[in-house]
Formats: structure tokens, C-alpha cells, sequence
């Protein structure tokens, strides 16, 4: 067998796939927190909560409504982003005069709320949601053991980040939310309802959680609090990368997934804390982040 | 005011501070015999849970209300406090509490001098975010370490003899020591709070490029108000952990940080007193809670205070009792 640094190459790829996955769903989160933060200048700290809320409703449509994986992919981040519109219009908006720490405390009460009425509910152990069955099995690369499922989830999050920097970068929509993230007065000066593109933005940034939430369904178990330690990671990972760009967010989130499947090879007890290193090395060789502006 | 018209202005002033000096100190004396008759009027050992609580959110709000920055990562502190000392009191059977209590607060210190350095270097929202990240990193060095045991905590940490003398196995002993500490630490809140430090710590929350422009060594203040407030943290949970006998992960889960963030903003930020009554009343309705079929719901009860605090209650008790006070009384 094929060795890469003493370790088995089927191993070492197996775990490089599961970095990479992982980094696609920190690729995701982080891209809707900084999406959030461009316009609102708050940090979402209900992101971890909405994306488990996107996995709990994928779960709850087939288990009651049976609604299927492809129809929830769609459906539930419409819902959940739709939803939370709500949450900015009647809660954010009168606060965003404020100190933005004030939109952060809200948004971690919310997180509270959403996470301990679930617990209630369905408990804390974690329910299991079927892998659609043309994604089941897996494919023999010869050197390793692909998972369809895990393929699938690195290309539908990769094709979801590309589409943001198209949506973004690319349309006039996207004009308008990098105008107003440069100067949302001036903007509204030029006649663009603020507003109401504000309160799309957060269902757009919380979307993407959404999302991410339905894609993670089938492989993480369903369970209420699998938004909140996932999100603190996720916080480290803004902290590397910065929230300034759209494809520094991608990047760092996809490299932190890589460092910390490899971790996971080579020195397992340091799996969980590696990218929280990583951080500490960032913070004092480059305090502004490695694609931040600011510092 | 009639007597206004007699008095040159500055009199006037100097004899509004005098009074309002008095009526301070005649609060804090009235809030001083109160806790020491407490415990005989409820039971000792809820009294110390909200005195370590209390003594944890005033380091807490040191921070956020007087140098303006909010750190989500204080139960780092708070757990390193209270697994050292738990660590050091349970195997060595011959090291006193007070020197226990040293040692954890010491370790706390030290923490704070590392996460301090390196959180400042960011601001605003990252600077939460980095202090949120670096509390987790420990809660997993706290998991992994060897001598914390590990989701099990440690158990029956021995209350010992203070000074090698006075048994703290008796409740109303133990509950003097506990409120001789949150005085001693409350003392030091205040007197920096009012210190020509706390004056500049004030200065930077208000504007900070004003007061690097004016020449102040803005990180050097930041960081030492970030030491003086880890180490209260680490002296809360040290003393927390003889209380109880007890340090478990509790302590260092991110749910802890943000209840000291729920305690000092629904009693009142940057108020010297807000922090007690916020911890005050967190803990009594936990308490509360927990003995009632509604139990199971406190996280989401405690976020919606946090919720409703945020919308329409940002000075909390104390910060409206002031207002309310200044109104009417003035």
C-alpha cells in the first residue's frame, strides 16, 4: 500500500476528503457571516442556530410532510432566510442605530432560544436523516474510497460560494450591496430603498446557513446543538481569514478544513484546537486577518 | 435651590459632590450590613453562589461598561480558577484554601496577560470573537487535560482550614470568607473605576483615537484592565470551587460567558452596583426555575431577557433606578 508520511494513502485521502468537506461548510457559514456583516455591521451570532434550524427542517418536512432531500434543498433555505427577514425587520432594524455589540447580544439571545426550545422538543442526542439514494455508495478512485454523498456536498457548497461571488461581484443587485456596504446613506441618497436591501441581505447571509444546514442533514446527526460549536469554529476561521472578501472567506474556510483533517492524521488530540492555533499564529503575525483590511 | 443664590457656584458644586459622596458611602454601609446579616435571613450556601457570581459579572463589567470592550470568553477565567485551586486543594490534603485561592487566581492572572495580548490586537466584533475562540480552545484543553477529570469534573474538593485555624466546614464561616473576598474584590473595582486609570479607561471606551492622539498608551491600558478583570474572574471561580467543592465544565462552556454578559447588562452596564443585582436576580431565577416544571426551559427564558434587554432595557436596573432617581430627586 502506497504510504504518504508513514501514513496509509487511502487513510490520508479519506481524511483530506473529510477536511474538505468540513471546509465547505466553514466556506459557507463564514461567507454568510460576512455578507451580514458587510451591510448590517452586526456578527449573526444566531448563524449556528440557523443552520441547525435548516437541518431540523429538512428533517421535520420528510419525517411529516415528506417532502424530499431535493425539494428541501431549495425549500428550506427560502423558509428559514425567509423567516429570519422577519427577525431583522422587527428586531435588527430597531437596534441598528446602536452600538453594533448591541446586535450581537440580541442575535446570541435568539441562539438561545432556537437552541433550548429544540432541546425541549426532540432532546439533545441527534436523529439521523436518510442519504437520498442516487448519493448513497461510493465510488472506487483506486487510490481511495470516495463517498458519493461527501462528492456531493463539496460540489453543491462549492457551486453555492461561486454563485454568491457571481451574485455579488458580478450583478447589479450585487452593486447595490457593495455600494452599501462602502456608504449605505450616500445609497440612499441615490434612491435605493436601504431598507428593504438590508433586510434581504440578511435572509440572503442566513439562506446560506439554511443551506448549509440541509447539505450537512445526511452526514452529521440532527441534533439541536450542532449549530453552536460549529459556529465558534467558524468565528475563529472569520478571525483568520478577515470579512473584508468574498473569496478569502471561501479559501480560509476550505484551508482550515484541509489543516484540520490532516491534524486528524497525524496528531488526532490536537484536531479540535488546531484551527483555534491557528488562529493565535494569525493574530500575532498578521493581526488583520489574511485577507482583513482593518485591524 | 434657594440657597444657591447665596453660595458662589463652585461652593455650590463642591457641596453636591460632598453630599452625593455621602449619600454613597451610607448605600455602601446600609449594603454592607445587609451582607452581613444575610445569612441569617436566607440560606448561606444560595447567598455565596450569588456572591461568586456577583464578584464574577463586577470583574465582567470592568471591561465591558468602563473600557468599552466586550470579551465573550470570561469563563475561561472563571474555570481556570476553579479547577487550579480544586486541582491543588484536593491533592495536596496540607495547602490551605487562602493559598489555594492565591494559586488559581494567580494561574487566572496569567491567562489574562496571554489572551490579553493577543485579543487586543483586534476590535469591536473581532475582539469577541477572538476572546469566544480562545475560551474554547481551553474548554477542549479542559476536557483533554489530565487533571480535571476530564466530562466528570472534580468532586469533593475539601474545604480546609483558613490559615490553617478557622474550619470552613461550617456554612456561616464559609459564607464570611466568601463575603470578605467579593468586599475586597468590589473595593478594587471601585477604587480603580474611580483612579485616574479608570478615568482614561473611560476615555478610550468614549472615543479611542481621541485618546491615542492625546497620547495615551492605549493597548497598555486596555490590556492591564483586561488582566485586572481575568484575575477577579479567576478569583471568583477559585473561590466558587470551595464553596461547592466542585469545578466542572460547566464553568468553561461558552453558555457561562454569555450569562455574565446577561447578568451585567440586565442589572446595568458600566454601573458599579448593576452586576450585583443582575447576578442576584440570574441566579435566584435559576434557582427558581430549576424547581419548577419550567426547568427545562431556562436557556430559553435567559435568552429572551437577554432579547428583551437588548430591544428596550440597555441600562438595566440599576442604570434605570438612577435615571429614575435623578428625575424625581434632583
Amino acid at each position: 500500500m502506497t504510504m504518504i508520511f508513514g501514513v496509509p494513502m487511502a487513510v490520508f485521502m479519506g481524511q483530506l476528503t473529510l477536511g474538505l468537506v468540513n471546509g465547505a461548510f466553514y466556506a459557507l457559514l463564514s461567507l454568510g457571516l460576512a455578507v451580514i456583516f458587510g451591510l448590517l455591521k452586526i456578527v449573526n451570532f444566531a448563524h449556528g442556530a440557523q443552520y441547525m434550524l435548516g437541518a431540523f427542517a429538512a428533517l421535520l418536512a420528510f419525517n411529516y410532510l415528506g417532502i424530499n432531500y431535493w425539494l428541501a434543498l431549495v425549500l428550506v433555505p427560502l423558509t428559514v432566510g425567509g423567516l429570519s427577514m422577519l427577525i431583522e425587520r422587527f428586531l435588527l432594524r430597531r437596534i441598528a442605530h446602536l452600538d453594533h455589540l448591541y446586535g450581537l447580544l440580541l442575535t446570541f439571545g435568539l441562539a438561545l432560544i432556537f437552541e433550548g426550545t429544540l432541546i425541549n422538543f426532540f432532546g439533545v442526542s441527534g436523529a439521523r436523516y436518510a442519504t437520498p439514494e442516487i448519493l448513497q455508495g461510493g465510488l472506487n478512485l483506486g487510490f481511495m474510497f470516495l463517498p458519493t454523498y461527501r462528492a456531493w456536498v463539496l460540489v453543491a457548497a462549492l457551486a453555492m460560494c461561486l454563485f454568491t461571488w457571481f451574485m455579488i461581484e458580478r450583478t447589479r443587485l450585487g452593486a447595490y450591496l457593495r455600494a452599501g456596504t462602502e456608504n449605505s446613506q450616500l445609497m440612499q441618497a441615490f434612491g435605493v430603498n436601504v431598507p428593504l436591501l438590508i433586510t434581504l441581505t440578511y435572509g440572503f447571509g442566513v439562506g446560506l446557513a439554511a443551506f448549509a444546514g440541509v447539505l450537512a442533514a445526511p452526514l452529521y446527526p440532527v441534533s439541536p446543538t450542532m449549530g453552536s460549536s460549529l459556529l465558534i469554529v467558524v468565528f475563529a476561521v472569520v478571525v483568520i481569514g478577515g470579512m473584508g472578501s468574498i473569496l478569502g472567506a471561501i479559501l480560509t474556510g476550505l484551508g482550515m478544513g484541509v489543516i484540520e483533517g490532516l491534524t486528524k492524521v497525524y496528531y488526532p488530540e490536537a484536531a479540535n484546537t488546531v484551527i483555534f492555533l491557528v488562529m493565535i499564529l494569525v493574530l500575532m503575525l498578521r493581526p488583520a486577518g489574511l485577507f482583513g483590511k482593518e485591524a | 435651590m434657594s440657597d444657591s443664590t447665596t453660595l458662589s457656584a463652585p461652593r455650590v458644586v463642591a457641596k453636591r459632590k460632598r453630599r452625593a459622596g455621602q449619600r454613597r458611602a451610607l448605600l455602601y454601609a446600609a449594603l454592607l450590613a445587609l451582607g452581613l446579616v444575610a445569612p441569617f435571613l436566607a440560606y448561606p450556601v444560595f447567598l455565596m453562589k450569588i456572591l461568586c457570581f456577583a464578584l464574577f459579572a463586577c470583574a465582567f463589567n470592568l471591561l465591558l461598561g468602563y473600557a468599552g470592550l466586550l470579551s465573550f470568553g470570561h469563563a475561561a477565567f472563571l474555570a481556570t480558577g476553579g479547577y487550579v485551586t480544586g486541582y491543588l486543594l484536593a491533592s495536596y490534603p496540607g495547602l490551605t484554601p487562602e493559598l489555594g485561592i492565591l494559586a488559581g487566581t494567580l494561574c487566572a492572572t496569567l491567562l489574562g496577560a496571554l489572551f490579553g495580548v493577543l485579543s487586543i490586537r483586534r476590535q469591536g466584533i473581532y475582539f469577541a470573537m477572538v476572546t469566544l475562540a480562545l475560551a474554547q480552545l481551553m474548554f477542549f484543553f479542559f476536557i483533554q487535560a489530565p487533571f480535571t477529570g476530564g466530562e466528570d469534573g472534580l468532586h469533593g474538593v475539601p474545604r480546609g482550614e483558613l490559615f490553617g485555624i478557622i474550619s470552613l466546614r461550617n456554612h456561616l464561616s464559609m459564607y464570611y470568607v466568601v463575603f470578605a473576598i467579593f468586599v475586597l474584590g468590589f473595593a478594587l473595582i471601585q477604587r480603580t473605576v474611580h483612579s485616574p486609570f479608570g478615568q482614561v479607561l473611560k476615555a478610550i471606551r468614549e472615543n479611542e483615537p481621541r485618546a491615542i492622539s492625546l497620547g495615551y498608551n492605549v493597548d497598555a491600558y486596555k490590556l492591564v484592565a483586561f488582566v485586572l478583570s481575568a484575575a477577579l474572574a479567576g478569583l471568583a471561580g477559585s473561590t466558587k470551587t470551595i464553596v461547592f467543592q466542585l469545578a466542572s465544565l460547566t464553568d468553561a462552556h461558552w453558555h457561562m460567558s454569555g450569562e455574565v454578559i446577561l447578568m451585567t447588562l440586565l442589572g446595568g452596564v458600566g454601573t458599579l452596583l448593576g452586576p450585583i443585582a443582575g447576578a442576584g436576580l440570574v441566579v435566584s431565577l435559576q434557582h427558581l426555575l430549576a424547581q419548577s416544571p419550567m426547568g427545562n426551559w431556562v436557556s430559553v427564558i435567559l435568552g429572551a431577557i437577554f432579547v428583551v434587554c437588548v430591544l428596550s432595557f440597555r441600562s438595566g436596573i440599576v442604570g434605570e433606578l438612577t435615571a429614575l432617581y435623578r428625575k424625581n430627586f434632583k
